[in-house]
């Protein structure tokens, strides 16, 4: 697999942080997070759903909106916030706000991407303004496309698989 | 306890590097608070803190060995837990699937420009 494996982290008690490596130059990567066209061609989370809105303006105090639709049933689900910090092809801060939010505020979300042989390393940290709010997210699951894991759960649960 | 409720004891158990060593630990095995608290610079009691907050949390229990009481891993709550992270994975690789296809046509692109 010339891909990275998906790792999820906390930090301390607000943040959560995913880590994936893309087997493309870093600019590519940038691109597939700001500009709209690419976006709504990947950021779709379970089978069923498309993007009929994606607006995003790319620059410090610009505002994003994005809209997503469930095929069958109609369900909408739309979440937005406001670009803080923009730096191509390296990094990118933003807000973000459900509609219907089922935590408490907004967080705050960092992009950090770093190239490196060609490939690149993404790393996504979620800030929230809680660690009640952070972890009402980790129990939201796939149905409200946000969550977490725990450092080395993983590797305990594949411990604790081999035993049985 | 509700599931929402008993999913806060573990992951608030979880967060917590010490005791994510102490269940990696019981995962080969029952071990006493002695031999757990071995391989941490630890005293005793520190150790029997974390060990009663994985207890709470229903991630361990007491074996029946009067002497010893020794601790081992209640695995039905890790998958509870589980169940949750996994979701997520998907959900998350799903997206990182779609858009490593997707890098891969833009670098096509790339190197072929019309």
């Amino acid at each position: 697999m010339r891909h990275g494996q998906l790792k999820l982290t906390t930090s301390g008690d607000r943040d959560l942080v995913m880590t994936r490596v893309f087997d493309a130059p870093r600019k590519l990567v940038y691109d597939a997070h700001t500009k709209p066209e690419l976006v709504r061609q990947w950021l779709l989370g379970p089978p069923g759903w498309t993007m009929p809105v994606c607006e995003m303006d790319v620059r410090v105090g610009g505002k994003y909106r994005w809209v997503w639709r469930h095929d069958t049933n109609g369900t909408e689900m739309g979440m937005g916030g406001v670009y803080r910090e923009v730096k191509a092809p390296e990094r990118l801060v933003s807000t973000e706000r459900f509609d219907d939010a089922w935590y408490p505020g907004e967080s705050l979300n960092t992009l950090v991407l770093v190239e490196q042989g060609g490939r690149t390393t993404l790393t996504q940290t979620g800030r929230y303004e809680s660690r009640e709010a952070r972890d009402a997210v980790i129990k939201s699951g796939m149905e409200k496309g946000v969550a977490a894991s725990y450092d080395r759960l993983d590797d305990v649960l594949a411990a604790t698989a081999t035993l049985r | 306890m509700q599931v929402t409720h008993r999913l806060d004891a573990i992951f608030a158990a979880l967060a917590d590097p010490t005791r994510r060593a102490i269940i990696a630990r019981l995962a080969s095995g029952q071990a006493s608070v002695t031999e757990l608290a071995e391989p941490f610079a630890m005293s005793q009691p520190a150790i029997s803190k974390h060990l009663k907050v994985l207890e709470r949390a229903g991630l361990i229990s007491r074996g029946r060995e009067a002497q010893r009481r020794p601790r081992q891993l209640e695995a039905k709550r890790l998958e509870e837990a589980d169940k949750w992270l996994e979701r997520y994975r998907r959900l998350w690789e799903g997206n990182y699937q779609r858009l490593d296809a997707l890098l891969e046509e833009l670098k096509t692109k790339e190197r072929k420009p019309r």
